[in-house]
């Protein structure tokens, strides 16, 4: 069998062809492995090893990475999305529509997006789930827990943000809803205990600053565009970078030694 | 039923039906190791930890899964079409009015607390609670594998928060709750006009304190009494063992104001269905 594959492997590759296409022949070395991943942009987040146990689905279930594929395909869409929509009140409902019906797999487009960004949260939520069952939070990796759990708060922040941008009845009240309780925020908002009165009101509290206006709004709209596609995901890139920095640093994935 | 029938096919709950079916699997997953980690005495993730090359090994992994998870999208994507209803109308609110899935658990608080305990304080403390685990779980056991046995604490308190206060909220939130945020079973018809009367009382009056003051007092009295006396009572009783000095007083107080601001939700949601409790403490800024 052994012979029969070597003895293919000799035809495909001992010929003037191949050999004008491909320069020399892949050497399975230690030597080569490593510089696989230190040589390439993509690949030198990996350390040249990990332990065994750590490449294995049922310990990590793989969430994190996807959560992370999830981010990098929701960043795709999400920027040819922005090539058909405009974030005013006028256009915007009209925009999709016109993807929706008009433009080529503009359909495809936007479920791709809208089901991604969902899927990220269902993998980020499995992530912390398995960080916790395998105690991955303990020492050294408090701080890297922390980081995620910042992550997590970033990850629901991008969805609902996003969540506006249709500007249909759906994504208009479940914002109103979602940012009502902003209201009651101590203090800082006109309905929260211990607000001082007639300082913090209706039009200057951290509602409004959310908002951009008493009640959701165009400004509203504009406001969560441009943290949905610029400062939140710039703010998650950032925080990823950390977190996958710190995987490394706090030794690699978890394991009992 | 044909309302929860609605709900549960509308495109933008597919993910919690989804998560319905995903946590029971990867529950059962981690469990089960955890059990077989427990009886075998070493965990399975110790006989594994020789060095691989991570190209090709885990690359190979991570691609297959990624083509996997980029195959079950495709499809989702293709079968599937994200929601787009009519307009936006500042005047015509829908009932009921729902924030998006992965809020409904903080929604669903709104029905036990005021908005500024449910929408603001208790999701910060959530947060806060998170970041603070590492540093308040002083177990070195369990690190870097599944087990049970050897951090139950953890675990069940964990778990309860996860499943029961987030993942059964949001579950009912979404799929339970229909006009006028008022619970319909799955086989009844959504009633637009149920009323549901307004019997509920705070906990004083049914103490036989009906004056403004003494009820604060004595409101104020029932919330520190549940933050501080069974804290202090445990404090007393086992001050010395081993476990509470190595956790230190800090530590301790921390815990124990953490766990019992968990608990403050299912006990105030019991208290709501069986007492119709309003509220424990009124006071002339804020009710708790
Ligand atoms: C946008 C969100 C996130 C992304 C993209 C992400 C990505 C990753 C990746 C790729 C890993 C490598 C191991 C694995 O896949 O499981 C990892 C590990 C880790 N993550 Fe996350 N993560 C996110 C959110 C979180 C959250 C919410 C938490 C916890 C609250 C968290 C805590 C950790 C910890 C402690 C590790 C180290 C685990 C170990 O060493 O076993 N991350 N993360």
């Amino acid at each position: 069998m052994n012979e029969r594959r070597n003895g293919l492997k000799e035809k495909i590759t001992n010929n003037p062809i191949w050999q004008s296409m491909f320069r020399h022949g892949y050497e399975k070395t230690g030597r080569r492995y490593t510089l696989q991943v230190l040589q390439n942009v993509w690949l030198h987040l990996h350390p040249p090893r990990v332990t065994r146990h750590a490449i294995n689905f049922r310990f990590t279930w793989c969430m994190g990475g996807i959560t992370f594929l999830m981010f990098l395909v929701t960043a795709v869409t999400g920027v040819l999305l922005m090539f058909y929509y405009r974030p005013t009140a006028e256009y915007a409902f009209r925009d999709i529509q016109y993807l929706e019906f008009d433009i080529p797999f503009g359909m495809l487009l936007r479920n791709m997006h809208r089901w991604a960004a969902h899927g990220m949260v269902i993998a980020v939520m499995l992530h912390m789930f398995r960080v916790f069952l395998t105690g991955s939070y303990k020492k050294p990796r408090e701080f890297n827990w922390g980081v995620g759990v910042i992550l997590l708060l970033v990850t629901f922040f991008l969805s609902f943000t996003g969540y506006l941008l249709p500007w249909d009845q759906l994504a208009f009240w479940a914002v109103t809803v979602g940012t009502n309780m902003a209201r009651a925020t101590p203090v800082l908002g006109h309905e929260g205990p211990f607000h001082p009165q007639d300082i913090v009101t209706q039009s200057n509290d951290v509602r409004f600053a959310l908002l951009g206006g008493t009640i959701v709004g165009p400004s509203t709209l504009l406001r969560f565009y441009i943290l949905h596609c610029v400062a939140v995901p710039l703010l998650a890139s950032v925080l990823m970078a950390l977190h996958f920095w710190r995987v490394r640093k706090d030794g690699g994935i978890s394991g009992p030694l | 039923m044909e309302h929860f029938l609605e709900l549960v096919t509308k495109p933008d709950n597919v993910p919690i039906v989804a998560i319905v079916l995903l946590l029971p699997l990867f529950t059962w997953l981690a469990f089960s190791q955890g059990r077989r980690n427990d009886r075998a005495g070493t965990p399975a993730e110790a006989a594994l930890n020789d060095k691989v090359y991570c190209w090709p090994y885990l690359c190979r992994n991570e691609f297959l899964c990624a083509i996997i998870i980029m195959l079950v999208l495709g499809i989702w994507s293709i079968t599937i079409d994200a929601p787009l209803e009519e307009p936006s109308d500042p005047t015509k609110t829908p009932n009921p009015s729902k924030a998006p899935w992965y809020f409904l658990a903080l929604q669903e608080m709104l029905v036990y607390f005021d908005p500024w305990i449910a929408g603001v304080v208790l999701p910060g403390l959530i947060i806060a609670g998170l970041i603070a685990i590492p540093y308040i779980d002083i177990n070195p056991r369990g690190k870097g594998y599944y087990t049970l046995k050897e951090r139950p604490f953890a675990l069940i308190t964990f778990c309860f928060g996860f499943f029961v206060l987030w993942i059964v909220l949001m579950v009912v939130g979404t799929f339970l709750r229909g006009p006028g945020w008022n619970f319909f079973a799955p086989w009844k018809e959504w009633d637009p006009h149920k009323v549901v009367p307004l019997t509920n009382v705070n906990l004083s009056y049914l103490f036989g304190i009906r004056n403004e003051q003494p009820a604060g007092i004595f409101g104020l009295c029932a919330v520190a009494g549940y933050f501080a006396l069974g804290p202090i009572y445990y404090f007393l009783k086992r001050g010395t063992s081993k476990f509470l000095q190595e956790l230190g007083l800090v530590r301790y107080i921390v815990v124990s104001f953490l766990l019992l601001t968990m608990m403050a939700l299912p006990i105030k949601m019991i208290l709501r269905w069986t007492l119709n409790i309003k509220y424990i403490w009124v006071s002339p800024w804020f009710n708790i």
